[in-house]
């Protein structure tokens, strides 16, 4: 750690990773927003138009990342349909949007274009409710959230962990992908819902409304962080860490492993549900391909380069990979992906911390976690799997009976 | 004794003087087409056609194909494919020379028609039921006394059936209440699931004035419906089969690199792409260096994808996966990461476009395996091919010193060391040979479907459930589970669609691991051996 370094965490103090967030909120809901509508044109503090969609844009990504970390950073369970749960917040919010079209759609009908291009003559029961921005609103939140909490309940209690929980949750993104293509779903399939008019009666195409809904995602944001940072600060959140690192354990002092789980990961839909509504209104679009499986792997990678167990993190690091794709599918869009892989690659390797490690605030026990496999040496999966905050016995030799006892069957070979 | 010895040779006289006739016919009737005026020609085609001279199939599709040359002599000659021309007459192969024969398209109309009845009496089983398809096309009345001939000749049971169903669809038209109840009854003898539509319209009283033959009709409907829900079953398992050997062989290896090494490959799609890519690559290399034997660059192109996607495989581990065993999500990351950068790499290389893998002559076409159950040949490969891959890997591990060391290393990883093997590299083998498993898959899958540099994704999660509805560890389970699955979903398809079919698969599959989260094939007990 350089010295600066060590001086301006010092002077910040334990909330350094609060700080970072307040800086971030502070400068997408108010200084974006207020160079964008006060400064004049011809000042070089000036933000143009597409600059305030793009950062709200990693705002929203900002804030999933965030939820990711919630569960995958403090609980230890690697979620990969986040993608999903972020893609029905979107499409609650776009259902809203659609029907607030009205008769101006391309067909001038009361039904929304798709609707009216295969033919349909009423709204589905499911579109019901959505005339209304609240009902709308309600629906992006609750909606990921009891299918999170169902599908939860019944994977926490049958005690699927680890990379099982990983596989499972991806087949439900790709199930629920595959629904979403289909036209008949009536969420109009491939192109999903687009041609988005106004919201709550203001037009999308203003800036002034674009400035707003920047601004709100940043609030959003500081929202979801100090949500975040409350229950992993709380006794819950300490049962939480305590699990994530070595979960028998928890479960032999009397703690309801489930609940505690339950808890984290319906939260973390919930925010995600969030996160997609107030995208949408932004990008303009939401369609299935937001749900493919390896846009939820991605949301991982986000977290992962920022830096698992600080929020904070997270968050930078969702803005950092998503500023960076921006940039290359622009200039080079060949190189990208070879630069997202390297990067997967690159991180877990070398930096399991992230860059919260790089300067030097994240989770000590990384230095211990980066050790490469000793030869001979069994490791044992439940302990070194995940991020520890207490100094772990990470290299155990473990005997054939110890590690076959071991919770979800992820014994290191 | 006396009487048969005269019986048979009066019999061999009057075939052979037939023949002699056929043959005389067929000499006359060649003489026609070296005339130059159209009529000529037809009536010569019409004394071919009645000559019954197994030859003049071959004149009249050389007509039909314009192929057929005259010459300066008033000689008929086909030309084959490559130009070679010989004398219609004798057989003999003569020098290129002539102009084509006359053609015109009163001629054409006949030709088809008479080269089918002449077909009919062809000894190839396949070319009679390509005839009476022909014929049964056409649905001329005319044919019906040559359909009828040939019936009685004929013993093979596909074609027979062809023979009875194209004479009965002929009948059902017929004024004589008689004659259709007639077809009816042997529609449903013969079980013609095609003519069910034609019957139905029978069944109702303005259109079939006789009750007799609407009730043969109704009752012969329902048999077909049963036989029809029969066949569909049938094609359904057989379909399955076919879809569940290919979830196998791209799930095959990953029961290797997860369920025996516990490393999660998200790259293990790719390296079944690669394995693609691979046959595609022995394709293109066979079509320009070895033009001859390309049909069988297929063969060549199995040991060239296991050598490719094992040499990839084995740069992975060394290069990145030894340094996160027993870190399984840090694993399943990196892994993703790479497997971005294989897709990338060979979008570099290939193009991002899907590149064309032809099924070689031996593959393509089908078979009926039972009455109206057509398996094409390449789905019936991928099903041997299969076996023949998990065989392999059964021996493999079973059989042979690395799979005695695979085992050993699985089971009991500080006691193999101390017994001397070295469990790197023991690791190293194990990984690559899981990923040329993989690769393996994606010679099988260039077969079926599309080559492109995403293939892998599309394949990825299938592999993975499969592996964890097997049972983890379990081989056996992985075969078990992924002919169910493969199954399943071809039963579900035409009853929910394709794509809803596939959902409530993936549904099932969630639920069966929320129930039984070690799979199907839990390893019991404490001892968990490894295959």
């Amino acid at each position: 750690m350089t010295p600066a370094l060590a001086r301006l965490r010092a002077w910040l103090g334990p909330h350094l990773n609060t700080g970072i967030i307040a800086i971030l909120c502070v400068i997408v809901s108010i200084v974006v927003p207020i160079c964008n509508a006060v400064v004049p044109e011809s000042s070089a503090l000036h933000v143009p138009d597409f600059f305030v969609t793009v950062i709200g844009k990693l705002t929203c990504y900002a804030i999933v990342a965030v939820a990711m970390d919630l569960v995958w950073g403090y609980a230890g369970i690697l979620s990969l349909c986040h993608a999903l749960f972020f893609a029905l917040g979107g499409y609650a919010m776009g259902m809203y949007l659609m029907r607030s079209i009205g008769k101006q759609g391309m067909y001038a009908s009361d039904l929304p274009d798709f609707m009216v291009f295969l033919d349909w003559k009423e709204l589905p029961w499911y579109w019901y409710g959505f005339d209304h921005f609240w009902f709308a609103a309600l629906m992006a939140l609750l909606v990921p959230g009891v299918i999170a909490y169902v599908f939860g309940f019944f994977a926490f209690r049958s005690r699927i962990g680890g990379v099982y929980f990983s596989i499972v949750t991806q087949a439900l993104t790709f199930a629920a992908m595959l629904l979403f293509f289909r036209n008949a779903t009536g969420f109009g399939g491939n192109n999903g819902l687009t041609d988005f008019k106004r919201i709550l009666g203001y037009p999308l195409r203003e800036p002034s409304t674009r400035a707003v809904l920047c601004a709100l995602a940043g609030a959003g944001l500081a929202l979801a962080y100090a949500l975040c940072r409350a229950v992993v600060g709380s006794r819950a959140g300490r049962v939480l860490t305590a699990m994530r690192d070595v979960e028998p354990k928890v479960r032999f002092c009397g703690y309801d492993t489930v609940r505690y789980k339950l808890f984290a990961w319906t939260l973390s839909a919930v925010l995600c549900g969030f996160a997609g509504a107030l995208y949408v209104p932004q990008v303009g679009i939401i369609n299935p391909s937001e749900m493919q499986p390896s846009s939820s792997v991605e949301i991982a990678i986000w977290v992962a380069v920022g830096g698992r167990g600080t929020l904070a993190g997270a968050a930078i690091g969702a803005l950092l990979v998503n500023g960076l794709k921006s940039w290359l599918t622009a200039a080079f869009p060949a190189a990208w992906l070879y630069v997202l892989g390297t990067l997967f690659v690159v991180v877990t390797l070398a930096m399991p911390g992230g860059i919260m490690q790089l300067i030097g605030m994240g989770p000590r026990a990384w230095n211990v976690l980066s050790r490469f496999r000793t030869p001979g040496v069994k490791v044992d999966a439940s302990v070194v799997g995940s991020p520890s905050s207490a100094p772990p016995p990470a290299v155990t030799l473990v005997d054939d009976k110890a590690s076959s006892a071991s919770a979800g069957g992820a014994a290191g070979s | 004794m006396k009487l048969w010895a005269v019986l048979a040779m009066s019999l061999a006289i009057v075939a052979s003087a037939r023949a002699a006739s056929a043959t005389e016919t067929y000499e006359a009737a060649l003489g026609g087409f070296a005339q130059l005026s159209g009529d000529d020609v037809a009536h010569a085609v019409r004394a071919l056609g009645e000559s019954g001279d197994p030859r003049a199939i071959r004149v009249l599709k050389a007509l039909r194909d314009a192929e057929l040359y005259v010459d300066d002599a008033s000689h008929v000659l086909i030309r084959d494919k490559n130009g070679a021309m010989v004398d219609a007459l004798s057989g003999a192969p003569v020098p290129a020379s002539g102009h084509a024969a006359t053609i015109n398209n009163e001629i054409r109309r006949v030709l088809d028609t008479l080269i089918a009845r002449l077909e009919l009496k062809s000894p190839d089983p396949d070319e009679r039921l390509e005839a009476v398809g022909e014929l049964a096309r056409r649905s001329n009345e005319e044919d019906a006394p040559a359909m009828r001939d040939a019936l009685e000749h004929e013993k093979v049971r596909s074609v027979r059936r062809a023979l009875v169903s194209a004479l009965a669809e002929g009948d059902l038209a017929s004024e004589d209440p008689k004659r259709r109840l007639g077809a009816v009854e042997a529609i449903e003898e013969a079980g013609a699931l095609g003519l069910a539509p034609k019957l139905a319209a029978l069944t109702t009283a303005p259109a079939e004035p006789d009750p007799a033959v609407r009730a043969a009709a109704s009752r012969t409907i329902s048999s077909l419906h049963r036989k029809q829900i029969f066949v569909d079953g049938a094609a359904d398992v057989l379909y399955g089969m076919s879809t569940g050997s290919i979830l196998l062989l791209s799930a095959l290896g990953l029961a290797i690199t997860f369920g025996l090494m516990r490393v999660i490959n998200m790259a293990h799609g790719e390296l079944v792409m690669i394995g693609a890519y691979a046959t595609y690559a022995t394709q293109v290399f066979f079509h320009e260096h070895l033009p001859v034997h390309e049909s069988l660059y297929l063969v060549a192109a199995v040991p060239v994808a296991l050598v490719a996607s094992m040499l990839v495989g084995a740069l992975l581990e060394v290069a990145v996966i030894r340094f996160l065993y027993g870190r399984p999500l840090e694993t399943l990351l990196a892994t993703y990461g790479l497997s971005l950068l294989l897709i990338q790499i060979v979008r570099s290389i290939f193009g991002a476009q899907n590149v064309l893998v032809e099924n070689p002559p031996w593959l393509s076409g089908g078979t009926e395996l039972f009455e109206d159950v057509v398996i094409p040949y390449n789905r019936m490969a991928v099903v041997v091919f299969t076996a023949v891959v998990v065989a392999f890997v059964a021996f493999v591990l079973r059989g042979t010193p690395l799979g005695l060391r695979v085992r050993a290393v699985t089971q009991n990883r500080p006691m193999a060391a101390c017994m001397g093997i070295s469990t790197a590299r023991v690791d190293t083998w194990t990984f690559a040979l899981g990923c040329g498993v993989g690769g393996l898959g994606g010679v099988a899958l260039s077969q079926l479907g599309n080559v492109g540099p995403e293939l892998g994704q599309g394949v990825i999660v299938d592999s993975f459930l499969v592996v964890v509805l097997g049972g983890v560890g379990k081989i056996a389970g992985s075969v078990v589970a992924a002919f169910g699955l493969g199954i399943l979903n071809k039963v579900l398809e035409p009853i929910a669609g394709a794509v809803l079919g596939k959902i409530v698969v993936l549904l099932a599959v969630i639920l069966v691991i929320q129930k039984r989260p070690q799979g199907l094939f839990a390893p019991r007990g404490r001892s968990v051996e490894a295959v």
